[in-house]
């Protein structure tokens, strides 16, 4: 038994290596002082320093940030519907045909949703003259369209594993479908949103493909900075963005785990 | 009663079905559409595919030139096949490393799962693009493998690195390593270990009960795991482009030249529908089995 875990510990020993070291090695050169990856020459926060002085970086970053924040309240409204459809309407007349809608984007390659897209925005543009021009508005709804498929897979398998007697009990008991929904259903998939939602957030923060295809010139996301300023080469500010969003996102993912414990020690299980 | 309740499923379908329509299915047949126009120069860089002649008639001009391209000039059919296989092979490398992961982590104590698992996704929460940079600083000739390499004497000089197919597979694995683990996991957690008590209890050693029980119930997980890797990144741009060589032209590299380089927009349609049309036996195949194991 205890080779047994010895040998597991091996596994988990070459698996989370390798998943970490390269992050470890972006967190340690944020504080080198040095330009050069394997010179050593001491402590610094020069790096976040020039993180921050850098606007071009930080313009980014704002409207990745407002763009992650519209897109993913607009994929968890359509998602949420999609996966409410999918989850409790049975069969329904073109139900393979939605099915397939929601689940493709899923797998589809980024360079042909990107690519679709924004053929579909040239088009429209040639026929309704709207975009008049891309930037913001097109990315946001690319990412609309790819973000909602995530946010349909979290709250269809959710619904999946829900005690209906509940909402039957409510209207049983004379409420309304609609009533039953937003009292009963709503609150109880609320975390499954949540979840939907902060990975839409981070997929439209993260897209760097699709983003490039559909948006136009004035409105550079992160990503699409990032990619332009790594062709040139590395950079420690980069290094130093790394890090903040690796502690941003470490901190939200405990923060979500304590919330997580309390809901689920409330509701006794 | 039910005439009420039809009208309010039709109201919350209608939103999700026309956006998809209009934003994801449509799209797809203007790309179709595109393929078969031919390239002009002006702004959007095509020519329409139904026309006005000068005796005023309207006639379809359909350029099979662009597919014909395809099928013909090598260099589009070895991106093709040549992504096709990195992307297998970076499935397999995939269950490789991670089926004994989703494995321990499975057999793991029960308060600890939640911990490993969370280990595992974290990364894919923070930048794609950040993590690929991590292995530039990696692999490069004055990167960290090589300042180490050089250190103990290994090598006198450095090691080319970077921009090989060992960083192109280093990067899409480490990229793609959480689509594999998490459905394998959930797969070996469903495992009932009675099955491999009763195995032990009739002499099977561990080695034996595994490729036995263990291995089969769990191929389920490594389809689903396999294809998730698989799919992403036979379309995969940033990786290739990043870490690769010169000489890895994948397709999703070689679209995004034709659009953004050569802006040859009917070119990118027709390498689009290509991909697509390879991919789609195989996502059918995964939501097959995904629909199946859902049941």
């Amino acid at each position: 038994m205890r080779r047994g875990v010895g040998r597991f510990g091996l596994f988990l020993g070459v698996g989370y290596g390798f998943l970490y070291i390269p992050i470890a090695l972006l967190v340690v050169l944020s504080f080198n002082d040095s330009r050069l990856i394997t010179v050593w020459s001491g402590f610094s926060f020069r790096w976040y320093v020039a993180l921050w002085n850098n606007e071009r970086l930080i313009d980014a970053a704002l409207l990745s940030l407002r763009v992650a924040a519209v897109a993913a309240t607009g994929a968890t409204a359509i998602g949420t519907a999609a996966g409410f459809a999918l989850a409790r309407f049975g069969s329904f007349r073109g139900r393979g045909l939605f099915g397939a809608m929601v689940a493709a984007p899923l797998v589809m390659p980024e360079v042909i949703t990107g690519l679709s897209l924004l053929l579909l925005f040239v088009a429209l543009a040639e026929t309704l003259g709207w975009p008049g021009e891309r930037g913001v508005t097109t990315v946001t709804i690319a990412h609309i369209t790819f973000a909602s498929a995530y946010v349909a897979v979290v709250v269809q398998s959710r619904l999946a594993d829900f005690d209906r007697s509940l909402e039957e009990a409510a209207l049983d008991l004379g409420a309304r479908p609609w009533q039953a929904f937003l009292l009963i259903t709503l609150p109880l998939i609320a975390p499954a949103l949540a979840a939907g939602w902060l990975l839409a957030f981070t997929l439209s923060l993260d897209d760097l493909v699709i983003a490039s295809f559909t948006s136009g010139p004035g409105a550079s996301t992160l990503p699409m900075v990032v990619f332009s300023a790594l062709r040139l080469g590395l950079t420690p500010e980069l290094f130093a963005l790394a890090t903040v969003i690796i502690v941003v996102v470490s901190l939200g993912l405990l923060l979500a785990l304590k919330l997580g414990r309390v809901a689920s020690a409330r509701l006794g299980g | 009663m039910t005439v009420r309740l039809l009208s309010g499923r039709a109201l919350i379908l209608a939103l999700p079905f026309a956006w998809l329509g209009l934003f994801f299915l449509a799209p797809f047949l203007i790309v179709a559409k595109i393929a078969l126009s031919e390239s002009a120069l002006g702004v959007p860089p095509y020519a329409p595919l139904l026309r006005w002649t000068d005796e005023g008639v309207l006639t379809i001009v359909l350029n099979l030139g662009n597919l014909a391209t395809l099928v013909s000039d090598s260099f589009y059919l070895q991106a093709y096949l040549r992504s096709l296989q990195v992307a297998a092979i970076s499935g397999l490398l995939c269950v490789l490393l991670g089926y004994p992961m989703a494995y321990a982590i499975a057999r793991a104590p029960a308060n600890r799962r939640t911990l490993l698992l969370i280990l595992v996704v974290l990364p894919f929460w923070t930048s794609f693009l950040l993590r690929v940079m991590a292995w530039i600083g990696l692999l490069a000739d004055t990167g960290v493998v090589n300042a180490l390499l050089l250190g103990l004497g290994v090598v006198s000089q450095p090691i080319a690195l970077l921009y090989t197919d060992f960083a192109l597979y280093a990067g899409i694995v480490y990229c793609y390593l959480p689509f594999m683990v998490l459905p394998l996991y959930a797969n070996l957690a469903k495992l009932d270990p009675v099955l491999l008590e009763a195995a032990a209890d009739l002499g099977a050693r561990p080695w034996r009960a595994f490729l036995t029980i263990t291995l089969p119930l769990s191929v389920p997980g490594i389809i689903a795991g396999f294809m998730l890797v698989f799919i992403p990144a036979v379309g995969e741009f940033v990786i290739p482009e990043l870490l690769g060589g010169p000489e890895a032209q994948l397709i999703g590299r070689v679209l995004w030249t034709e659009f953004f380089q050569n802006r040859d927009w009917p070119m990118a349609s027709a390498l689009a529908v290509v991909l697509l049309l390879l991919l789609v036996l195989p996502i059918a195949w995964f939501q097959h089995v995904q629909g199946r194991a859902s049941r």
